[in-house]
């Protein structure tokens, strides 16, 4: 199925899970916050959120400013 | 015999033992910096433990998704050592602030840093003056104060808008000396005096911050001499021609101002007033 992240689409599998996709983003999970569609996901929710068709994530960190 | 003098007791340091509540923290500097705008990180972090300050200013953006190796600011910043001030910067919408907020939230509970329970906010009003859109400012604070955050709000210096601000809630308002990255110091002194006046009516401990505009050393000195509780800077350092010992300057400057402040300066007079004696003298006064 087809997902954007940070504007970007992006395929993965059906039934793909929040954590999944992190995992394969490589990204550090402690470095990150996740919005879906708009919608904050709290970190505890990852492993159990299954991502779905057409999902819009914003996958964010800090950055220096001021 | 030669006299034994006396040393003079020297004053207990004030600079330690004024320690800075904001909100549901205490910081031990008055200044709070941010990371943006650095030549690089290691200059970044060497900066700020040249300012001296125990809160730092973040931003949150997108993550980038190629080559994250080792370029993410939390790579280099002690999170033990500092509280993060996450901001909304480049929002200018309420709802962009307030998801923005919770996102930074979301990150600094992840670190367990303290500063999780905090945001600056910033919702702008164009991108020419980077000035706050007031309406938008007032909003996102009643919001976010509904959500539990402690708001830290950055404004103009306008009293009227101040004193909203603080009723709808906000932990601390804190004015702009100038535009954002102006570096034109504090332009209308006597709007922060009347923000003062306003916001610690009756409430002498309640924050005020000027958040923005500082140029160089004086600027600092300047604002913490009006009665400020503290100074949020970041370009001023950030974009010096040597950093490092232009955070030593605004970490000396912001304590002379506040010591200056405690002091009470003398009023401002017309004609000169002696420091010598004037009779006695030797010399005959002219007509």
């Amino acid at each position: 199925m087809q997902i954007f992240v940070n504007g970007r689409q992006r395929t993965v599998p059906e039934g793909a899970t929040l954590a999944q996709l992190l995992a394969q983003l490589e990204l550090q999970a402690h470095h990150v916050a996740v919005e879906i569609n708009m919608e904050l996901v709290p970190r505890a929710q990852h492993e159990r959120h299954r991502l779905a068709d057409g999902d819009r994530l914003e996958v964010v960190t800090l950055v220096g400013g001021g | 015999m030669p006299t034994t003098l006396k040393e003079p007791t020297a004053p207990a340091d004030t600079r330690s033992a004024d320690s800075f509540r904001l909100g549901r923290h205490t910081l031990r500097s008055r200044l709070i910096v941010g990371t943006g705008k650095y030549a690089n990180y290691e200059l970044m972090a060497q900066s700020l433990a040249a300012s001296g300050t125990d809160c730092i200013t973040v931003a949150v953006r997108r993550e980038r998704l190629i080559d994250t190796q080792g370029h993410n600011l939390l790579d280099h910043i002690d999170t033990r050592r500092y509280i993060l001030l996450p901001n909304t910067a480049g929002c200018f919408t309420v709802d962009d602030a307030v998801r923005m907020a919770r996102l930074g939230r979301e990150i600094l509970l992840g670190l367990e840093n303290p500063g999780a329970d905090w945001v600056k906010l910033e919702v702008l009003g164009d991108t020419k003056t980077l000035l706050p859109d007031p309406v938008a400012t007032l909003e996102a604070t009643e919001r976010l104060v509904a959500e539990g955050f402690q708001v830290l709000c950055y404004t103009t210096d306008d009293p009227i808008t101040a004193r909203r601000l603080k009723q709808a809630g906000a932990t601390s308002v804190m004015p702009a000396g100038s535009p954002i990255g102006s570096g034109q110091g504090i332009l209308n002194p006597n709007n922060i005096r009347i923000c003062l006046e306003y916001l610690k009516d009756g409430d002498p401990e309640y924050p005020v911050i000027v958040d923005a505009g500082v140029g160089t050393a004086s600027d600092v000195t300047i604002a913490m001499e009006l009665g400020v509780d503290g100074v949020l800077l970041n370009t001023g350092i950030a974009h010096a021609k040597d950093p490092l010992v232009m955070a030593q300057a605004m970490q000396a400057a912001c304590a002379a101002g506040r010591l200056a402040y405690l002091a009470g300066r003398i009023p401002k007079k017309l004609y000169a007033t002696a420091s010598s004696p004037e009779t006695g003298t030797i010399a005959p006064k002219p007509r």
